[in-house]
């Protein structure tokens, strides 16, 4: 210990010591003091002596508005009043909303007000810290972020995907057989929980405690940020021109901010309290703010999402007790008709995921926005399944069911078929089973087709891109009571495949049904199909050791006995794989690849992921600690019209040998120098070869002209003669 | 047409004495054959048949060409003379008689000229000469050339092989030093000399449109060469004296024929004379398959117009008609393939977006 030294405060000459830094950090200015609490009010009339007092308590009742008002100072000169006036309330916050509300508050046509804080004119104009010159404000400089699609113009047409893992998060080129090549460096800490990209792929958005962030272009550089404190669960738009963000806290007034965050604050006074948020994505500011409705405050299962969208971004609706709201995107998210949609007892419904072309729409009809819904049965009413037009509301059709339990609104891509899975109740309530009705959307008068069951549907799955699809079911012996539990893996399923047979009714009218093609018993109950359809894998999730069978719909073979011939579909089993800890599946959004995942957030075995071909073939390993997630890039819609792609189909082979050629170069190095060497050597021969042939061929020409020279030469020659002759 | 899916050769048995030169005429539907035993014999190339020989000749036939029609047959003959022949009926048109055997005969590609390559031999010297051909009556011919070529030097510098080029605007003679010399066909002015190889030449043969050709030396290696610019395109590495080499239409490969002299075989490891014909890419220069079948070395080479056969001639006295497997039609590199289907696209859609690789 060393020694203290004495000290003797007296001792010292405060007054050399130099405070001053020290004073101006801790200057705390007080709170509530006199200036703090009086605005200036600018812009008042000016008025004569005599009508002051008048003036004076029509002031005094607007600026009464915001807080109890003290004293209000109208100053009179040569008679008159001079415009402007002092109120002083009990505290600085009154004075602070007078400003915040009342400035720019216009009096009449030619009176507005100009409020400010007295404070505040004190230390900006009085003090002189600001210029009475006009300085233009800064821009910020506009930062160039890249072409956003850029990833899609890879010369050996890659694709990209996204791993987290532990604090980091990657983003790699996918090359077949090679190890990955990173698209930018790891980063660490770039979300706080999980990555999520836009649908058609343009953006990737991460999630901090402060709210959510996009990035784009090749160096996935940060776009705008979304102040969200809080947020928990966000989605976008199908056509990625709008983000929804949720979060659990309320906006908070910008007053409750502290000042330094106050300026970028994008919230009005309207947002205040609002939870549910609708962002532009392309310009990083709130469109649209929404209270949570009263049944879901304080929920534990929130239902997402709540903004369900149009296949066109035009329309946004959500879902209230008793109706839905209905906004037009376009038109600053006003209500439809300025008004909501009253539907009694609504459960749920769903927007068709494209535009549809109804059956009695002209050829040059936009296409159709639909819009489906359901309500349970009710004391005197039947459970209804309605399909509604927007934006003119009229419903299309309606079908009543009764002994319905739950319904489930299943849209086919195409937007042609929206099939209802029905679950009904037996009349003894026991035990339950289901029907299948199936609009289809296209045909006069939307016919409905009916599928009855005696299972129950646990799982049902549309085929993107076509019109089969695929059911899981089992019969209830009543012991299924609890939606929750259906799903034991123990149990055994019956998986049916259908597909629609065409019956001739008559010489130019064919009637469209659904019928199986083939089922089969299975412990399995997921169905995760392509996003390019055709192949499907069945398996469990979340069980221990999950199977996956790889199945094709199409299979280019002989059909097995026992699968209907009536349609053309052909089922097969292309492979079985086995994954301990499945977690997710995430096809590539060409169907190419395929991966299955075992994520930390779920489970504790086998963390990482498989990649496989869409055969089952596997191309890929990793198995990395603390794995959270695996995103493949979603790919935009193909803008290939069906004869480019059968082009493209009839050439395969052409383009197949480029693309074997990369992937050999890729994978070789020696060969790579090799492939590039007879490249040049080729382009040498070609390029050699080309100048012989424009040799050759200017020499023949040269070649013919002297002939031609020479027979004229020669017949000059003979008429000379001629004139010989004739001399 | 014979089977296309598997290589069975037909063997062609006329001549009794190894084969000097073989050559498809212009259709390629008929093959000319010379050989040391005196005879010219014509074949069917589709199936093989003979249909004829060309008798006259008192000596080994050195060389063979074949008018543009058909209609007329010159053969060179180390009995001193060049024979015109009619090509239908087998009658000679025209004798030329020279002071040396006549080593090799060429019509000009447009057939209005034609040269005898005379041997250095019996105190001549070797001579290129070139006659001018009277196509209105083929038996009135002149004796006298239009230009002779002279050898400037001794026996060892002796030209051996000879061949037009385009336009029949230039001569290229191949010599026993392996030096490759091209001449001006109107003026006889020497314009280029290389020594392209280290020993004799024993064939050149040129591309389909005469612009380059192809020499081939007892020294174990073949090489392409511009006739223009007389530069070095490509070189072919085998493992045998090369007697003759041919180049390929439509498919991009070289043909290599030869063998270890028929007097050294004895005295060869193994007794592999490597008598098989090999298949090189022309662009490329690798060896990508071979042919066997001759029991001595080949001594000529020629392949079928639209390239789908070819004729080997050895000096075991056959002659071996290949008709060409599709596997080997459709053989590609990685790298032409993808360079036929990027043009292919590019025909089809020349807007597309051009993939730099």
């Amino acid at each position: 210990m060393t020694e203290v030294a004495e000290f003797d405060v007296n001792s010292v000459d405060l007054s050399s010591l130099d405070f001053s830094d020290l004073e101006s950090k801790y200057n705390v200015k007080e709170e509530n003091s006199l200036i703090d609490r009086c605005v200036l009010c600018d812009g008042a009339p000016i008025a004569p002596e005599s009508k002051a007092p008048v003036l004076k308590k029509v002031l005094n009742k607007l600026f009464s508005q915001c807080g109890k008002i003290e004293d209000i100072y109208l100053p009179i000169e040569d008679g008159k009043t001079k415009g402007y006036l002092i109120i002083r309330y009990s505290n600085s916050i009154e004075a602070s909303k007078a400003v915040n509300s009342l400035n720019g508050k216009k009096l009449d046509i030619k009176h507005r007000l100009l409020v400010n804080k007295l404070n505040d004119i004190e230390e900006f104009v009085l003090s002189g810290k600001i210029s009475n010159e006009f300085e233009e404000p800064l821009f910020p400089k506009f930062k160039e972020i890249g072409y956003l699609n850029s990833w899609l113009i890879d010369n050996n047409v890659r694709d990209q995907f996204l791993i987290n893992y532990d604090q980091s998060v990657g983003i790699n080129w996918f090359r077949k057989n090679l190890e990955n090549e990173p698209v930018i460096p790891f980063r660490n800490q770039w979300t706080s929980t999980y990555m999520k990209w836009s649908p058609k792929g343009k953006y990737l958005f991460s999630m901090f405690p402060q709210g959510v962030q996009s990035w784009g272009g090749s160096n996935f550089d940060r776009i705008h940020k979304y102040l969200h404190p809080g947020v928990r669960l966000i989605d976008i738009s199908p056509n990625e021109k709008f983000l929804v963000t949720l979060s659990p806290e309320p906006i908070m007034n910008k007053l409750d901010l502290k000042p330094e965050l106050r300026n970028d604050y994008p919230f009005k006074d309207e947002d205040i309290g609002k939870k549910l948020i609708i962002w532009d994505i392309s310009i990083g500011l709130p469109v649209k703010t929404f209270a949570l409705p009263p049944n879901l405050e304080n929920t534990n299962r929130m239902p997402w999402p709540l903004i369900k969208w149009s296949y066109d971004d035009k329309y946004c609706a959500r879902q209230g007790p008793d109706a839905i709201g209905i906004y037009e995107t376009e038109k600053d998210f006003q209500l439809l008709d300025k008004k909501l949609v009253k539907i009694d007892g609504i459960v749920d419904f769903e927007f068709a995921p494209s535009g549809i072309k109804l059956a009695n729409s002209k050829k040059d009809d936009p296409l159709d926005i639909i819009l489906s819904y359901w309500t349970p049965e009710s004391e005197n009413q039947s459970a209804k399944v309605s399909v509604m037009n927007i934006p003119s509301k009229t419903i299309l059709r309606t079908i009543p069911l009764v002994q319905v339990k739950d319904i489930k609104l299943n849209w086919n891509e195409s937007g042609k078929y929206l099939c209802c899975n029905v679950t009904r109740h037996t009349k003894s309530k026991k035990s339950f089973f289901s029907n299948l009705q199936i609009f289809k959307l296209t045909e006069k008068d939307l016919p409905v087709d009916k599928i009855e069951l005696t299972d129950l549907i646990l799982n049902f799955k549309w085929e993107p891109k076509s019109n089969k699809f695929i059911t899981i079911s089992k019969i209830d012996k009543g012991e299924i009571n609890n939606q929750s539990n259906i799903a034991t893996s123990s149990s055994i399923n019956t998986i049916t495949i259908f597909d629609i047979e065409e019956v001739k009714v008559s010489n130019n009218s064919s009637l469209k049904k659904w019928v199986p093609l083939t089922n089969f018993s299975d412990s399995l109950n997921d169905i995760i199909w392509s996003p390019n359809g055709r192949f499907v894998i069945l398996t469990s999730l979340n069980e221990n050791l999950s199977k996956l069978k790889f199945y094709d719909v199409e299979f280019d073979g002989e059909k097995s006995k026992e699968q209907n011939k009536k349609v053309s579909s052909n089922l097969k089993l292309l492979k079985t794989n086995e994954f301990a800890g499945l977690t997710d599946i995430q096809w590539e959004s060409s169907g190419r690849f395929v991966t299955a995942i075992s994520s930390f957030w779920k489970t504790k075995i086998n963390n990482g992921y498989t990649i496989y071909d869409c055969v089952g073939h596997i191309l890929k390993e990793e198995h990395i600690n603390s794995f959270k997630e695996f995103l493949w890039r979603p790919r935009p819609i193909k803008l290939l019209t069906n004869n480019d792609k059968k082009r493209v189909r009839k050439n395969l082979k052409e383009y197949a040998a480029q693309f074997e050629e990369s992937d050999t170069m890729d994978t070789n190095a020696a060969l790579r120098e090799l492939i590039l060497q007879r490249k040049k050597l080729l382009n040498d021969w070609k390029s050699y070869r080309s100048k012989t042939i424009e040799k050759l061929d200017k020499f023949i020409i040269k070649r013919k002209e002297i002939e031609l020279e020479k027979v004229k030469t020669i017949k000059e020659v003979i008429i000379e003669e001629n004139e010989e002759v004739i001399e | 047409m014979s089977s296309n899916k598997s290589m069975r050769p037909i063997l062609l048995t006329g001549h009794e004495r190894p084969l000097t030169q073989v050559k498809y005429n212009r259709e390629g539907d008929l093959i000319f054959s010379v050989a040391k035993d005196q005879h010219v014999c014509v074949w069917y190339s589709s199936n093989g048949e003979r249909l004829g020989t060309y008798d006259g000749h008192k000596g080994t036939v050195w060389s063979v060409d074949v008018s543009l029609e058909t209609e007329f047959v010159v053969t060179a003959s180390a009995d001193f003379s060049g024979i015109l022949w009619n090509a239908e009926n087998g009658k000679i048109l025209y004798t030329w008689n020279f002071n040396s055997p006549a080593k090799r005969c060429e019509l000009s590609p447009d057939n209005k000229f034609l040269f005898f390559l005379t041997d250095q031999a019996m105190g001549q010297v070797g001579t290129v000469k070139i006659f001018q051909l009277n196509t209105s009556d083929l038996s009135k011919q002149s004796d006298e050339p239009v230009l002779e070529i002279l050898n400037k030097g001794d026996a060892s510098i002796k030209p051996t092989v000879a061949a037009w080029s385009y336009g029949g605007k230039y001569i290229i003679t191949g010599h026993a030093d392996g030096s490759i010399t091209k001449y001006d066909a109107t003026t006889g002015e020497e314009l280029n000399r290389v020594k392209a190889f280290k020993e004799t030449v024993t064939d050149i043969q040129t591309s389909s449109d005469k612009t380059y050709f192809v020499a081939s030396s007892k020294d174990q290696t073949s090489r392409l060469y511009d006739i223009d610019t007389f530069e070095l395109l490509k070189e072919y590495l085998s493992d045998a004296p090369v007697n003759s080499a041919c180049i390929t239409p439509v498919k991009d490969f070289v043909l290599l024929g030869g063998g270890q002299d028929a007097k050294n075989v004895t005295t060869t490891a193994g007794g592999e004379g490597r008598f098989d014909c090999k298949i090189f890419h022309k662009i490329f220069e690798d060896q990508i398959g071979r042919i066997k079948g001759h029991f001595g070395p080949i001594n000529c080479l020629s392949t079928h117009p639209d390239g789908h056969s070819f004729v080997s001639g050895g000096e075991d006295g056959f002659m071996r008609l290949h008709h060409l497997p599709k596997s080997y039609l459709d053989f590609q590199y990685e790298v032409e393939k993808t360079a036929e289907a990027l043009q292919h696209q590019n025909n089809e859609n020349p807007d597309a977006l051009k993939v730099d690789a």
